[in-house]
């Protein structure tokens, strides 16, 4: 464990969707501060594990704790980026960077004068280095621009966490790249809480400081009859080489075997580990499997 | 790209088919063709007809319409003692734009709750959807019994006759933003009703200055209908006043001229959108 233990706590949740099961007894505890990715095969149930999180959607049973508090409803405490339609189109770059502090400022804080709020917001339009564009509409911007504002957007709230959902997942290969060394250089000043959630391995293990892989690829002792309605799970929790602001990192054998390791653990439908051999090496990392899971 | 001079590279069409490229002038010629031919018609026909009746009032020579219009617009009515065509002008355009301003607000506010709020779609969406079934001028003698037959009366008409129809674009509108501006809206610290009036309607507005621009030609069937059945002043009073004595040299500068008016404010708001709303064409909006 942690010195943080259970800043994020995610405890025996499962979800399902007109009786099928999606996410099947998830466990999950990440420390403040982690850039906690999450990879899986398409329609593991990534995107919905991040809308509980968010609190979009709640789980049909389960516990999610943010600091012991359970969540709620979106709000302020935790900061959101799509892949798309994160930004208002109908503001400037540098009134959606400000909106947050214009709509009622951050918990806790005293009101910001207006004079304030823009400094604050130029100030975070130098951080994503877009000081020169802080006038023009998104849709004048690059996919890539765009979502650096969306980050920016999310960041000057100071959220205890930013969850993000395949945020450069429409980005072409060099601007996605670009943008993960931005992210990564940001995660290194601000060290906020990050849960990244993207279908990139490369990605994933290029970012994260903790991988998680969620698949519906394994077995249990709930047998394999059609009347076994067996939804994703957290197969495996690594923590990969640490991150550096260079994408050499890339090339290294370690980096290359670790993600042969993921797609073989989490991606290959014939490959199927039982819920009691998971790998799950990360210091945090925690199960409890039901009794029929188990045996 | 090679070109051979046995197959020199094929020009789209000028006017046939779908790939045809009618160019910036020609596209202007087109464009005033069927007026030209309008006219050409019209002319010929009217003269035919004055030919074998010297004192024909059915389709009156220009000479004849520019007359009065002189007479009804640039020259003070001797009982009167105003210019018709101004004091009509002014009766009716006053009417219009209550009605469809009021239209248009009550819309956008009715509009935008709907499509947020679950709870008051419940409520007020099958309702309006009801509304917008009664055919307006059906209920015309309702208005004039219950509102007289004063300003009241029309500009409920032409209100009655476009806000449901706004009303239902605008809740369109609402629920096709994407899901994902309202979960981010309330991560940004947004209240519900910040949510509505600072992220919402700013939001709709460009689509609510579209639903107005579709409405106007219903507004002005209403407005007209109206002025027709019971009136003092008005374009549409003065059309179907001047009927009695088939003064079509009197009808007809009176309908080119409404159309104009329909034209100029279609027009406005056009300018309107492009100028405050940039972002809207972009974002997949009409251009």
């Amino acid at each position: 464990m942690s010195s943080q233990p259970g800043f994020l706590h995610i405890i025996d949740v499962y979800k399902a969707y007109n009786g099928k099961v999606i996410l099947d007894n998830i466990d999950l505890q990440v420390s403040r501060g982690e850039f906690c990715t999450v990879v899986g095969p398409s329609g593991c149930g990534k995107s919905t594990l991040l809308r509980l999180i968010i609190g979009a959607e709640v789980p049909t049973a389960g516990r999610i704790l943010l600091e012991q508090q359970s969540v709620g409803p979106p709000d302020i405490h935790r900061g959101i980026v799509f892949q798309k339609y994160s930004l208002f189109p109908h503001l400037t770059v540098l009134d959606n960077i400000s909106l947050g502090l214009r709509l009622g400022g951050r918990p806790g804080s005293k009101e910001m004068s207006g004079k304030e709020i823009y400094e604050e917001a130029t100030a975070m339009l130098e951080k994503i280095r877009l000081a020169e564009h802080g006038n023009k509409y998104p849709h004048e911007l690059s996919g890539g621009m765009q979502q650096r504002v969306a980050i920016g957007q999310s960041l000057i709230m100071k959220p205890k966490i930013l969850v993000m959902d395949e945020p450069f997942g429409a980005l072409d290969p060099n601007t996605r790249e670009n943008m993960q060394l931005f992210l990564v250089e940001l995660w290194e000043q601000e060290k906020m809480t990050v849960f990244f959630v993207t279908h990139d391995l490369e990605e994933a293990a290029f970012l994260g400081t903790r991988l998680l892989v969620l698949s519906q690829y394994y077995v249990d002792d709930r047998g394999n009859g059609r009347q076994v309605n067996r939804g994703a799970k957290i197969t495996a929790d690594y923590q990969p080489p640490a991150t550096v602001s260079s994408k050499a990192v890339k090339q290294t054998r370690e980096f290359n075997e670790l993600i042969a390791c993921i797609r073989r653990e989490g991606f290959d439908p014939d490959f199927l580990q039982h819920a009691e051999e998971f790998n799950l090496k990360h210091p945090d990392s925690f199960q409890t499997l039901t009794r029929e899971e188990s045996g | 790209m090679d070109k051979s001079p046995e197959q020199p590279t094929r020009k789209p069409p000028r006017f046939f088919g779908i790939h045809a490229r009618p160019g910036k002038a020609f596209s202007i010629v087109l464009a005033i063709l069927p007026f030209a031919v309008l006219l050409i018609v019209y002319l010929t026909a009217s003269e035919i007809r004055h030919r074998e009746n010297e004192a024909d009032k059915l389709l009156p020579k220009i000479s004849q319409m520019t007359a009065a219009v002189q007479h009804m617009a640039f020259e003070k009515n001797r009982r009167t003692g105003t210019y018709l065509m101004l004091n009509d002008t002014l009766a009716s355009m006053k009417r219009l734009l209550i009605g469809t301003g009021l239209a248009a607000a009550t819309a956008l506010l009715l509009g935008l709750n709907i499509g947020l709020f679950p709870g008051i779609n419940a409520a007020l969406n099958p309702f309006i959807t009801f509304i917008a079934m009664i055919p307006p001028l059906s209920v015309l003698p309702i208005l004039f019994i219950s509102f007289g037959v004063d300003e009241a009366a029309k500009i409920v008409l032409i209100f009655l006759g476009i806000f449901p129809l706004i009303t239902r674009d605008i809740r369109l509108a609402v629920h096709k933003l994407p899901h994902e501006q309202l979960t981010k809206a309330a991560t940004l610290g947004a209240s519900q009703f910040q949510l509505a009036y600072r992220i919402i309607l700013p939001q709709v507005m460009p689509r609510l200055i579209e639903a107005v621009r579709l409405s106007l030609g219903s507004a002005w069937l209403f407005l007209i209908a109206a002025e027709a059945i019971a009136a003092s002043s008005g374009l549409g009073y003065r059309i179907f006043l001047v009927r009695r004595y088939l003064a079509m040299d009197v009808i007809l500068p009176y309908v080119l001229w409404i159309t104009f008016l329909g034209f100029v404010m279609d027009w406005l708001l056009r300018h309107i959108m492009r100028c405050f709303y940039p972002w809207y064409a972009a974002n997949g909006g009409h251009k």
